[in-house]
């Protein structure tokens, strides 16, 4: 069937010199040794960097401003600020990685949150066991985004912001509009107080939900970079069709993402009665857009594809201290949220620079 | 010829995009340790054929059999998983992804042990090498950094790194889509002795190529597609380049087929 190996036409004379090509790898001297270019570099190279430099920034700036912020006391109460959000935006990377948006993630964990006060606190079920079903329902909220978003096709934006009034009106008729006081928590379910405690070091209180955040951000970081399922995570942001060619089940991979991103919110919704010490169903109606702020001031690209874990909580951690240290300088409230805009903007202002300065 | 089975055989194809028909009854043989050429003018519906051989398009109607045994491919990773290794023309990598990654992509290796079994680590170190060998083994010295992502490479180097993929990984079939349209005159020159190389492995090769002196160099047969189905296969050393646009263009009917397109 198959011919022999020489070829049928003779190689025309132009290929003919190919025999004598140069082999070695290429290698160019480098002429980028200026500052500007020695930093763009960098910055290109390390992106977490710069969510990390404006954080050590604005802390000098505000300690400078405002002498009470230097100091443990002060960044410790920005740590349990940030801590609710912090686990949300972890929440929220995953899914902005695949150039999705998830506008639910607030209403996942309030429902959470009152799933696990109800079973526990009304119903008595064992705290543990309420915590279970409540990280379930979370993940299976989250599956069910994955679903409408892998099978049906819809855009995400649409999809969540269906499912956030969805989950916002079965909170409100699971709860009857009632909260769970703290007294009755502490009473009957201790163990959802868990997150609350901290450990004092010289001022400085490390709260146990605060360190859990630490080390789900670790664990995430291993997973997106280290393993396989993470880098299709980032394949299906960059080019879902270039994803599906090279042999990703894209659909089952967006499910998974958006799965987990319901069960972390889940599990952030023990963190959360932890931190506030009661369950309403009205609490953290702001912790969705903080998420999507504190990933963006991250430096995770909304486009997809591209992004960090660690930047995101270094995003939320820039919005909590510059809360902190504005009313601590006494400014009023509502120049926060238009610092908290300004950051968004310059970060993305900044991201778009670096990525032109690198075509 | 009788005595041999095609490997991949496809029969009535049909496919429609809406009102617009891509396939209308197309056939296809490929046979083991051959190369085949495909070629026919633009909208004859070639991408589509390769599409339903590579799993990425599902056919209406039709069979396709690999081996001799039916498959419904329900998606590319079923047809990777039978050994069908595919180069597409807008070559599906992605561009934030490392060259390394972007090879394994969907077939990672993990490190041995327990860090691979529990913790799922990949192996970097492993597939880096094995990415570079590749890469040197094409003649792509260009590329400096195995760590560069894709979107920092030209397109001929990114054409480079997907037929690499695709002659790495095949062990059945690989389909070729216009795989040296971006290339330089060298390395067009490495992919054609690639393609020599991976069938004197034992694996027959799909060409799609517009450029008729390289199908004409390393085909053993030509398949010509004319209006969304097969008008016929001819022998390249038997044919001239010319009959061989004259019957994809409709300029000229070939022997033995009467039905006019």
């Amino acid at each position: 069937m198959s011919t022999q190996d020489t070829p049928t036409k003779v190689i025309s004379d132009y290929e003919a010199t190919l025999a004598k090509a140069d082999s070695t790898v290429a290698n160019f001297d480098r002429d980028d040794k200026s500052f500007i270019h020695i930093l763009r570099n960098f910055l290109r190279t390390y992106p977490t960097m710069i969510p990390a430099l404006v954080l050590v920034i604005s802390i000098a700036v505000f300690s400078i401003i405002a002498p009470r912020f230097f100091g443990m006391g002060a960044l410790s109460t920005v740590l349990k600020q940030v801590t609710v959000t912090g686990f949300i935006a972890l929440a929220q990377t995953l899914i902005i990685l695949t150039a999705g948006i998830d506008l639910s993630v607030g209403a996942i964990l309030v429902l959470s949150s009152l799933i696990m006060g109800n079973l526990a606190v009304m119903s008595g079920l064992p705290a543990l066991l309420a915590v279970g079903i409540g990280v379930f329902f979370g993940a299976l909220m989250g599956a069910l985004n994955g679903l409408l978003v892998a099978r049906i096709k819809l855009p995400p934006f649409i999809v969540t912001l269906g499912t956030l009034s969805i989950f916002s009106a079965l909170t409100l008729w699971y709860s009857k509009s009632e909260s769970i006081r703290n007294v009755d928590i502490e009473a009957k379910a201790p163990e959802l107080l868990w997150f609350g405690q901290s450990a004092n070091f010289g001022g400085a209180s490390l709260s146990l939900g605060g360190l859990t955040l630490f080390i789900l951000a670790a664990v995430l970081w291993y997973v997106l970079n280290h393993t396989a399922w993470g880098r299709h995570v980032h394949a299906i942001g960059d080019d879902p069709d270039a994803a599906m060619l090279s042999g990703i089940r894209v659909n089952s991979v967006l499910i998974s993402v958006y799965a987990v991103a319901g069960l972390i919110c889940g599990f952030a919704a023990w963190i959360a009665i932890g931190r506030v010490g009661s369950v309403s169903p009205i609490a953290f109606s702001t912790v969705n857009l903080a998420s999507i702020t504190a990933v963006v001031i991250g430096g995770t690209s909304l486009f997809g594809g591209r992004g960090s874990i660690i930047g995101s909580v270094l995003g939320a951690f820039i919005v909590g201290v510059f809360n902190t240290g504005l009313s601590l300088a006494g400014v009023d409230d509502y120049w926060q949220m238009f610092a908290a805009g300004t950051l968004v903007i310059i970060a993305v202002a900044l991201d778009q620079w670096l990525r032109r300065a690198s075509q | 010829m009788s005595a041999v089975k095609p490997i991949l055989q496809a029969k009535g194809l049909l496919k429609r995009y809406g009102t617009v028909v891509a396939m209308r009854g197309a056939d296809f043989e490929l046979y083991p340790g051959e190369i085949l050429g495909v070629i026919g003018d633009n909208g004859a519906g070639k991408s589509t054929l390769i599409k339903a051989l590579s799993g990425a398009v599902i056919p209406d109607h039709g069979t396709i059999e690999l081996d001799g045994r039916e498959v419904n491919f329900r998606g590319p990773e079923d047809a990777r998983n039978l050994g069908i290794e595919t180069v597409y023309q807008n070559l599906a990598l992605s561009p934030a992804l490392t060259i390394a990654d972007n090879m394994f992509l969907g077939r990672e290796w993990r490190k041995p042990g327990i860090l691979g079994s529990v913790f799922r680590q990949m192996d970097r170190p492993r597939m880096e090498k094995f990415a570079r060998d590749k890469l040197s083994e094409l003649g792509l010295t260009t590329i400096q950094n195995i760590h560069q992502a894709v979107e920092s490479l030209s397109g001929g180097q990114r054409q480079g790194v997907a037929v690499a993929r695709a002659a790495a990984f095949g062990s059945k079939v690989v389909i070729l889509d216009e795989p040296t349209a971006a290339l330089g005159v060298k390395e067009s020159r490495r992919v054609l002795e690639l393609i020599r190389d991976v069938r004197n492995r034992g694996i027959p090769i799909i060409l799609i190529s517009h450029n008729m002196p390289h199908v004409f160099e390393v085909c053993d047969r030509v398949h010509i597609h004319r209006l969304g189905r097969r008008l016929c296969v001819i022998d390249p050393k038997e044919h001239s380049m010319s009959d061989a646009v004259a019957y994809m263009t409709g300029a000229k009917l070939p022997e033995g087929v009467t039905e006019a397109a």
